[in-house]
């Protein structure tokens, strides 16, 4: 069976020719058609060319012992190769296969969804825990104002707050006049579009104006924090910092929280002027409720308390969506990749958070007769 | 697969220029790699190696110059002549630039799946041999790049520089963060794989051993440009104050000696 790698006289095997990568596949199909037993003497002249994957499928074939040897029964080989065959013998001088033993389907599916539940009872739990560590650092804090880090808030402050004006308000109106909308077309049959602005005024002080507010900064504050504080866990930043003796608590979490802390109630309280302000023109323009009426409906029959509750509600969004950007950066471990999948998680856990809490407190609010 | 003629060099640059802003990092610089050697390069700290290196293998456009690799100017090439021309590259980033979302033996199968079209299986087999190869255990091959030391991802990026068995092997500080076991290992291996392959190496490093085990050549960046391209004995002798300093200094003494002795 002569080929162009290996020539067979008799009882002896000689192998010869290109024992490259290129033709790693058809020479290794050539090789398994061989019965190893049958050849009692393989001859090495010397390669054409041998690189490191011919040279694997060489050892193979000789096995590691005897290609490790190489040296004292192929003198005809070029000590290059040699060199070469005898390395990669001692390279493969160990267990290659990786066992890998495939579960059961459905035992893994199980077990995915086990993994999930306890995740997310961990992450809770987690959660729980750095609000803790947050509160033990922010306390001591609190009450000797030169360590407040008035710069790094102001700074946050601006780039989560005020930056965030213009998207806030466009986003607020527009949810107004489309509240408007829905509000009049139903409440036409019953010849009560008038009620319209009770409908914007009430759903924008008690819920939208927050809500969407924090939602916004949910998905543009929280994955900022998480990307920040990431980038810089990943480059081993706050390791440089706890090894400086400083704490990184009271450098980076704090003053986001308190820039959140300051930053959303404003941004709900622009969120409800100009939901409302949405509202009043989309009355105005088609459902002929003029301007003043407008404003007088809501002085007379919008009382403040549903400003209160709505405002109420912001600085517990505040706090929940900055603690759990950061506590997402602070997860980042090693790679890049964790970066993104922590940031993406932090906006996920931030909305759901913000809306289960909105939730239990209208039930509340509601129980109380707020 | 080889198509340079021996006596052409596998590399050859000339007029090489190349400004960040207004940071001049290269001054018409020239430099030729001959087929078969390898060429230590050193040079300081933000002298310009890496950026170098960059320039060769088409990463970094030169404001002015011509490189020529394997015999062709990668910069006049439509993509895919440019990209078989760079598979016969093997390059080990200062950094070690592994694909964070693979594991060890993925990381390394990937270009021979990719460009030799082997079946899944063999490509991770023989990943696991070029594992082993760098020092690594096939044990590790399931361990994704984060998990890893530094010294460790320096052995991985070798073996998935050597992956594909390259023409030219370009190599940045790859000795940096091993043990000095594992140097020494690594400066055995290079030696033993371009005796059997005879390629081409491109190596930057500060690792004084590694000099004097592995290079047949040393070139020196300095002052924006290669100030002195030769064997090592007679770079020790240049005429100027950083090379004396270098080659003739406390670690410089100590590594040459213990080599005269061996
Ligand atoms: N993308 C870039 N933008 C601006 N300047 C750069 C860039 N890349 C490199 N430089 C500059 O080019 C110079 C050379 O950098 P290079 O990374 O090549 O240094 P090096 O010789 O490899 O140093 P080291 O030994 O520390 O790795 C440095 O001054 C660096 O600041
Ligand atoms: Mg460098």
């Amino acid at each position: 069976m002569p080929t162009q790698w290996f020539k067979r006289e008799g009882n002896t095997l000689t192998l010869q020719g290109e024992w490259t990568l290129e033709h790693y596949a058809t020479l290794k199909k050539a090789l398994d058609g061989l019965d190893p037993k049958a050849n009692a003497e393989i001859k090495l002249l010397g390669f054409e060319r041998i690189d490191t994957a011919g040279a694997a499928l060489l050892v193979n074939l000789l096995g590691v012992e005897r290609a490790g040897q190489v040296d004292e029964w192929a003198s005809d080989l070029p000590k290059s190769q040699r060199a070469l065959i005898m390395r990669i013998a001692s390279a493969m001088d160990v267990s290659l296969t990786l066992d890998t033993d495939t579960p059961n389907r459905l035992v893994s599916m199980l077990a995915g969804i086990g993994a999930q539940v306890e995740g997310l009872y961990r992450q809770q739990r987690e959660l729980l825990g750095f609000i803790g560590l947050v509160l033990a650092t922010a306390l001591p804090i609190m009450i000797n104002p030169r360590r407040w880090r008035v710069t790094a808030t102001v700074a946050h402050v601006q780039q989560s707050g005020l930056n965030a004006v213009p998207i806030v308000m466009l986003l607020t109106f527009m949810v107004g006049a489309v509240v408007a909308f829905l509000g009049a077309t139903v409440l036409q049959s019953f010849g009560a579009t008038v009620y319209t602005i009770n409908l914007v005024a009430f759903s924008f002080l008690r819920e939208f104006g927050v809500l969407l507010a924090a939602i916004l900064l949910a998905g543009r504050t929280a994955s900022a924090f998480t990307a920040q504080l990431g980038a810089m866990k990943s480059n081993e930043e706050i390791d440089a910092l706890k090894a400086l003796g400083l704490d990184p608590i009271e450098l980076l979490v704090l003053p986001r929280i308190l820039a959140m802390l300051v930053s959303l109630p404003l941004l709900a309280f622009i969120g409800m002027l100009s939901g409302l302000l949405g509202g009043a023109v989309v009355s105005a323009v088609s459902l002929d409720i003029p301007f003043y009426q407008f404003m007088n409906t809501l002085q007379e029959s919008v009382s403040l308390n549903h400003f209160l509750v709505g405002l109420a509600k912001a600085p517990v969004f505040a706090f929940i969506i900055a603690v759990i950007g950061c506590l997402e950066g602070f997860k980042v471990a090693g790679s890049a990749q964790s970066v993104g999948a922590h940031t993406t998680s932090s906006v996920v856990q931030s909305i759901f958070m913000v809306i289960l809490i909105d939730a239990l407190a209208a039930l509340f609010f509601m129980e109380m007769g707020w | 697969m080889s198509g340079t003629d021996d006596q052409e060099p596998v590399i050859r640059v000339k007029g090489l220029v190349n400004r960040f802003g207004d940071h001049t990092v290269h001054e018409n610089l020239d430099l030729t790699v001959e087929k078969g050697e390898i060429l230590g390069v050193v040079g300081g700290s933000g002298t310009g190696k890496s950026v170098l290196l960059r320039s060769i293998i088409g990463l970094q456009r030169p404001n002015e110059g011509t490189i020529e690799v394997l015999g062709t100017d990668l910069s006049t090439l439509d993509n895919e002549a440019r990209s078989r021309v760079e598979r016969r590259f093997g390059v080990l980033f200062q950094q070690g630039a592994l694909f964070s979302s693979l594991n060890l033996q993925e990381n390394i199968a990937l270009p021979l799946i990719e460009h030799i079209g082997l079946p899944r299986e063999d490509a991770e087999y023989l990943a696991r041999i070029k594992l082993s190869l760098v020092g690594l255990s096939p044990e590790d091959a399931l361990k994704t790049p984060e998990s890893l030391s530094g010294g460790m991802i320096k052995r991985a990026a070798l073996a998935r520089a050597l992956a594909l068995d390259p023409d030219i092997l370009f190599l940045d500080e790859p000795t940096a963060g091993l043990d000095p076991i594992g140097a020494a290992a690594f400066d055995h291996l290079i030696k033993t794989l371009r005796d059997a392959l005879g390629f081409s190496v491109f190596l930057v490093t500060h690792d004084l051993d590694t000099l004097h085990a592995a290079c047949d050549r040393v070139a020196v960046l300095s002052q924006k440009r290669v100030l002195v391209a030769d064997t090592l004995e007679n770079v020790a002798q240049t005429d100027d104050e950083w090379v004396q300093e270098y080659f003739n200094g406390p670690r410089g003494r100590a590594a040459a000696s213990s080599f005269v002795q061996e």
